[in-house]
């Protein structure tokens, strides 16, 4: 098995680790790297439960090979926040858009990269965008509320 | 999963490396699939060969005929959101759109769909209905293909082993022709579909149809073209569809799963298949 060293940003914090060539991103964010808050669900790529941005863009961290971070900006559900919440963070708060919460951590990250896409999507979008992320608490109403809540008027 | 990783920089090296490691060595391009086979023990490659780092395979944009090139190792989601793609056709980028999901779309790539040949992907018929020839490279040379020759059976193409797909290049397609693809997913939105059907229709200036390609997935080893639906409607009025529709369910080799039976299957592609001739005849 070959070894390769790997240079990234988790969260604006530089990262460079040597890792073997079958780890995947989701174990080396959470087991090398510490940042738990990204979650393994399904671990086949359709709860979207370990949803990470890499450069912006939604990826799967249990589907992607980790060599693949080398040079890339990843960031999580830690990553989100500064001193305050997010408005998304606090909208899933106000609308109820979690329970158990383990499917959280993901439903931020989706929803996230859709308003960076659409900043004001209306509920059709909404709802074909975070199709992939699945939540057995809430019912959606919730998590399709709190997006249209922090992205505001449609 | 235990491998040397290689992450070559130009075609010329990855071919080599192809042909240096022979059947030992296993591409890569998003890896949504060969992650998920190789962490279910069924692919154990010693080496896999990345192709994320060569440039020369990426790109999407209009050629100078009017037809569209799509670099392999474009993802499904610039398919989606490229304006010359949804130029040349908006049912191509629709079909590509209708992959699973975003992160899905964000890192599966064209070249890595069509060498999985999962028969029931969405873009292959899509890009067979449209007529696409797929160009492959190995460190003999290169030849094209008709998209219809690549997929053989159940996950099996006719590449050869140190063959990379290199593009899939779609011609200029014929002023009035119409175009659509639809998906039947009775289960959720993000599922592989139940049945699909790409077609592409052409009126002749006194209204019977002049020419139409109708190609189906998820309803045999391969996508299949519909050919004696499409034989019964050349040269005819619209009016003939719904007979002709009738002929799909003997051209179809569905199989029993968790998506539906195979009788259920063979029904909703009559259905469908009417249905995607509606939205090309209105
Ligand atoms: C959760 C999930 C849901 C999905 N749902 C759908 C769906 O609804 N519809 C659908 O159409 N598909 C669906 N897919 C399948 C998806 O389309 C494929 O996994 C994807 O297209 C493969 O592309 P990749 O770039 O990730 O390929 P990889 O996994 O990198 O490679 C796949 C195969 O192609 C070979 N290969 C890759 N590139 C080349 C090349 N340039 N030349 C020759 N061989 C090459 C590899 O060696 C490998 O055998 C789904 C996949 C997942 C994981
Ligand atoms: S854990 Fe990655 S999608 Fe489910
Ligand atoms: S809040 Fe429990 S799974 Fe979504």
């Amino acid at each position: 098995m070959s070894t390769h060293r790997v240079a990234f940003t988790l969260n604006g914090d530089r990262r460079e680790l040597e890792i073997a060539a079958d780890r995947l991103l989701i174990d080396v964010i959470r087991d090398d790297c510490g940042a738990t808050g990204t979650k393994l669900g399904c671990g086949v790529g359709v709860c979207g439960a370990c949803s990470v941005l890499v450069d912006g863009e939604l990826l799967s961290a249990c589907l992607l090979p980790a060599v693949f971070a080398d040079g890339r900006r990843i960031t999580t559900v830690e990553g989100l926040a500064n001193d305050e919440l997010t408005p998304l963070q606090d909208a899933f708060i106000r609308e109820g858009g979690f329970q158990c919460g383990i499917c959280t951590p993901g439903q931020l990250i989706a929803a996230t990269a859709l308003l960076a896409e659409q900043p004001r999507p209306d509920a059709e979008a909404i709802r074909s965008w975070m199709m992939g992320n699945l939540c057995r608490c809430t019912g959606y109403y919730g998590i399709v509320r709190a997006i249209q809540r922090a992205a505001g008027p449609a | 999963m235990t491998f040397d990783y290689h992450e070559p920089r130009t075609l010329a090296e990855a071919l080599a490396l192809l042909d240096r490691y022979g059947e030992d060595a296993h591409l890569m391009a998003g890896g949504t699939a060969t992650v998920l086979l190789m962490r279910q023990g069924l692919l154990r490659p010693g080496h896999v060969i990345a192709l994320r780092a060569i440039d020369e395979l990426g790109g999407i944009a209009h050629t100078p005929d009017g037809g569209l090139r799509i670099g392999a190792m474009a993802t499904h989601r610039a398919v989606e959101r490229s304006a010359d793609a949804f130029a040349y056709s908006p049912a191509l980028t629709d079909a590509f759109g209708s992959v699973a999901t975003v992160r899905i779309r964000n890192q599966a790539t064209v070249g890595g769909n069509l060498a999985h040949a999962d028969p029931a992907q969405d873009p292959p018929p899509m890009l067979s209905a449209l007529n696409a020839t797929v160009s492959v490279r190995s460190s003999r040379g290169g030849r094209s293909l008709p998209i219809e020759e690549l997929a053989v059976d159940h996950f099996t193409t006719s590449l050869a082993h140190g063959e990379i797909i290199t593009e899939v290049i779609l011609p200029p397609i014929e002023p009035g022709t119409r175009e659509t693809y639809l998906k039947f997913l009775p289960r959720t939105a993000d599922d592989y579909a139940t049945v699909s059907v790409a077609a592409t229709l052409r009126f002749a200036p006194g209204g019977t149809i002049a020419e139409t390609r109708i190609v189906l997935g998820a309803v045999g080893p391969t996508p299949i073209r519909a050919r004696r639906v499409e034989d019964a409607l050349r040269g005819q009025p619209v009016s003939r569809a719904r007979d002709a529709v009738d002929l799909v369910r003997d051209e179809i080799d569905p199989i029993d799963d968790l998506r539906g039976s195979a009788a259920y299957k063979r029904e909703m592609a009559r259905i469908w298949t009417g249905r995607a001739l509606a939205q090309v005849t209105r």
